[in-house]
C-alpha cells in the first residue's frame, strides 16, 4: 500500500466520521461517546500484527500481548458498558405498551 | 492477487461499512442498541479477517498464538468484569479509563516497532518509507501517551482521588505545559532524524503534557475533555495504522477521531463553553470567584421536609429537576418512590432534564432509566421550559447552575448565555441541597434568594426518604 493511498484512506475516513454524527440528542451523548471509545480500541489489530510478526522475539511478543490486553480491555469493556446503558433506554417504551 | 489478500480486502471493507453504520445508528435512540452490537460484530469480524489472512499467508507461530491468547483473555476478562460491575453513576470515569487504555495500546505498538524494528513490518525499506514510519511512530507515541495520562487524570479527578492543585490555576501551568510541548517537539524531530534513544524522552514528556493539560480542568468540564481524549485515541489508532500498514485501522481511527471532535463540539455547545476556554481556561470556579458571584445570600427561606410534603400533596403538577447531587447521593431510586406516590394521588409528575444534567450529557437519562422512570416523563429543556408557569411545585435535587436565573438576567455573570431551566416561574420551588455551597461554577445562585424558593437542607437520599415517610403519614399514594 503506497503512502499516498494511505493518506487518501485517512482523509476519506475523517470525512466519513464528520458526516456520521450530525444531530445527536443529548440523551445519547454518553452512550455514543462510550461506543465510539470502544471502536477506538481497533488498535488491537495493530497489536495482533505485532505479535504475529514478532518472529520469536520475546520482548516484542510481551509488548504486543500487553498492548493487545489494553486494547481488548477498551473494546470489550466499552461495548458492554454501552450496551448496559442503552438497555435501559430500550426497555422502557416496550414495558409501557 | 491471491485468495487470502482478496478475502481480507472484502472483510475489511465490510467491517468498515458496518462500523460506519454502527456509529451512525448510535446517534438515534431507536437504533442505538443494535448499532452498538453491530459495531461490536464488525470489530470481531476485523480480527477474524486479520488472523485468517496471516494463516493463509505467512502462518502464525504457536508462540504467537500463546501470547495472543494470554493478552486477549486478560484484557477481555477485566474489561467485561469492570463493565458489568461498575455502578451507572461512575460511567464518566469508566469511559475515561477505557479510553486511556486504548491510547496505551497504540503507544505500546509504536514503542514495540520502534525498539525492535521488524523487517517484515517494514517491507521495501527506502528513505521515504522510513521517514513515514518514523513520523507515524512518533505521532502514535505522542498522541497515545497524552490520551493515556490525560484519561487517567480525568478518571482520578472524577473519582475524587485527585483534587485540583492550586498552582495549576495560576499562569505557571501555561509555562510548564509549553515547556513540555516544546520538549516533545524536540524529541519528535530528534526521533525522525534517526536518534532512536530520544523515544523515551518523547514518551516521558508527552505523558507529562497529558497530565499537565488535564489537571487544571474543573470537574464540570471533564466530560468535554473525555470526549476530546476519545477523539485523540482514534487519532492514535490511525497513526498506529500507518505504523503497521493497515488501512482498516486508519479508516476506523480517523472515523472515531473525527466523530469524537464533532461530539466534543456538540457537548461544548450544550454547556455554553468554547473548547478553547475548556482547555486553557482552567477551572471555572477558580476564575469566577474573583469576578462576580461571591455575593451574599440575603433572603434564604429554609423549610422542613414536612412542609415540603404538605405542599406536594396539594399540588396538581410537579416538575423534578435532577442534577449532579442526585447522582452523587445515588438517590434516583428513592426519588422514583416519591414520584410513584405522587402519581398514585393523581399528581402529574415530569422530570426536566437539562442537556448537561448529571455528570455527563445524557448521564441523567441513563440514571433515571435505571430507576425505572418511564421514558415519556423525561422532558428536555426546550420542551419543559414553557410549562413552568403552570407548575405548582418544582423539586430541585442537587442541581444548581442549570437553574440559576443569572444566566438569563445578568449579563455580567460568567454563566450569562448558558441555557437554563426557568424554574423560578413556578409557584413554589423546593431546593434540596446539602448546604449553601455553590455549584460547579462557584457562582451564587439567585434562585435561592427568591421569595417562592425554599431550601430543604440535607443529603438528597435522606431528605427523599424522610419525604416518603411524611407522604405516607399524609396518606398520599395509598389506595
Amino acid at each position: 500500500m503506497s503512502f499516498i493511498s494511505l493518506l487518501w484512506v485517512l482523509l476519506l475516513g475523517s470525512l466519513l466520521g464528520l458526516e456520521l454524527i450530525g444531530k445527536v440528542p443529548p440523551t445519547l451523548h454518553t452512550p455514543l461517546m462510550s461506543g465510539a471509545n470502544a471502536i477506538s480500541g481497533i488498535t488491537m489489530l495493530a497489536a495482533l500484527t505485532l505479535i504475529v510478526k514478532a518472529e520469536g522475539n520475546v520482548p516484542l511478543l510481551i509488548i504486543g500481548s500487553v498492548s493487545l490486553g489494553f486494547a481488548l480491555f477498551n473494546v470489550v469493556g466499552g461495548f458492554f458498558v454501552t450496551d448496559r446503558m442503552l438497555a435501559m433506554f430500550s426497555r422502557k417504551p416496550s414495558n409501557k405498551k | 492477487m491471491n485468495l487470502p489478500v482478496i478475502t481480507k480486502f472484502v472483510i475489511d471493507l465490510l467491517a468498515v461499512l458496518l462500523l460506519a453504520l454502527g456509529i451512525k445508528g448510535l446517534s438515534k435512540v431507536k437504533s442505538a442498541r443494535d448499532a452498538n452490537r453491530l459495531a461490536a460484530f464488525a470489530m470481531s469480524l476485523s480480527v477474524v479477517g486479520l488472523l485468517s489472512y496471516y494463516l493463509g499467508t505467512s502462518g502464525i507461530a504457536i508462540q504467537s498464538w500463546i501470547w495472543i491468547i494470554i493478552g486477549s483473555i486478560i484484557g477481555s476478562l477485566f474489561g467485561a468484569i469492570l463493565a458489568k460491575k461498575v455502578p451507572m453513576t461512575s460511567m464518566p470515569e469508566t469511559v475515561a479509563l477505557f479510553n486511556g487504555c486504548g491510547g496505551m495500546s497504540s503507544l505500546l505498538v509504536a514503542l514495540g516497532v520502534a525498539i525492535f524494528p521488524i523487517s517484515s513490518v517494514q517491507e521495501n525499506f527506502d528513505f521515504f518509507k522510513s521517514l513515514i514510519n518514523e513520523v507515524s511512530i512518533s505521532v502514535s507515541i505522542f498522541v497515545g501517551a497524552i490520551t493515556f495520562t490525560g484519561s487517567i487524570v480525568a478518571m482520578a479527578k472524577l473519582q475524587g482521588w485527585l483534587s485540583t492543585p492550586g498552582w495549576t490555576q495560576s499562569k505557571v501551568r501555561h509555562f510548564v505545559n509549553i515547556v513540555f510541548a516544546v520538549a516533545s517537539l524536540i524529541a519528535f524531530f530528534d526521533l525522525i532524524n534517526g536518534n532512536t534513544s530520544s523515544i523515551w524522552l518523547l514518551v516521558i514528556v508527552s505523558s507529562l503534557l497529558g497530565i499537565g493539560v488535564t489537571l487544571p480542568i474543573g470537574g464540570a468540564d471533564m466530560p468535554v475533555v473525555i470526549s476530546l481524549l476519545n477523539s485523540y485515541s482514534g487519532i492514535a489508532a490511525a497513526a498506529a495504522g500507518f505504523v503497521v500498514d493497515s488501512q482498516l485501522l486508519i479508516v476506523a481511527g480517523a472515523m472515531v477521531g473525527a466523530a469524537g471532535l464533532i461530539l466534543t463540539q456538540v457537548m461544548c455547545k450544550g454547556m455554553n463553553r468554547s473548547l478553547v476556554s475548556v482547555l486553557f481556561g482552567g477551572s471555572l470556579s477558580a476564575q469566577s470567584t474573583a469576578s462576580s458571584g461571591s455575593g451574599e445570600y440575603t433572603n434564604i427561606t429554609s423549610c422542613s421536609v414536612e412542609e415540603c410534603a404538605l405542599t406536594l400533596e396539594a399540588a396538581n403538577k410537579v416538575i423534578i429537576v435532577p442534577g449532579y447531587g442526585l447522582a452523587v447521593a445515588q438517590a434516583q431510586h428513592t426519588l422514583r418512590e416519591v414520584t410513584k406516590k405522587l402519581e398514585q394521588n393523581g399528581i402529574e409528575v415530569v422530570y426536566a432534564i437539562h442537556p448537561v444534567a448529571g455528570r455527563m450529557p445524557g448521564h441523567m437519562n441513563v440514571l433515571l432509566a435505571e430507576a425505572d422512570v418511564p421514558y415519556e416523563q423525561l422532558k428536555e429543556m426546550d420542551v419543559v421550559n414553557p410549562d413552568f408557569p403552570a407548575t405548582d411545585v418544582v423539586l430541585v435535587l442537587g442541581a444548581n447552575d442549570v437553574v440559576n436565573p443569572q444566566a438569563k438576567n445578568d449579563s455580567s455573570s460568567p454563566l450569562y448565555g448558558m441555557p437554563v431551566l426557568d424554574v423560578q416561574e413556578a409557584r413554589t420551588v423546593f431546593v434540596i441541597k446539602r448546604g449553601m455551597s455553590a455549584g460547579y461554577s462557584g457562582i451564587k445562585n439567585d434562585l435561592f434568594d427568591l421569595p417562592n424558593t425554599s431550601m430543604v437542607f440535607g443529603d438528597a437520599k435522606k431528605v427523599l426518604n424522610d419525604l416518603i415517610g411524611e407522604l405516607k403519614d399524609l396518606g398520599v399514594g395509598e389506595k
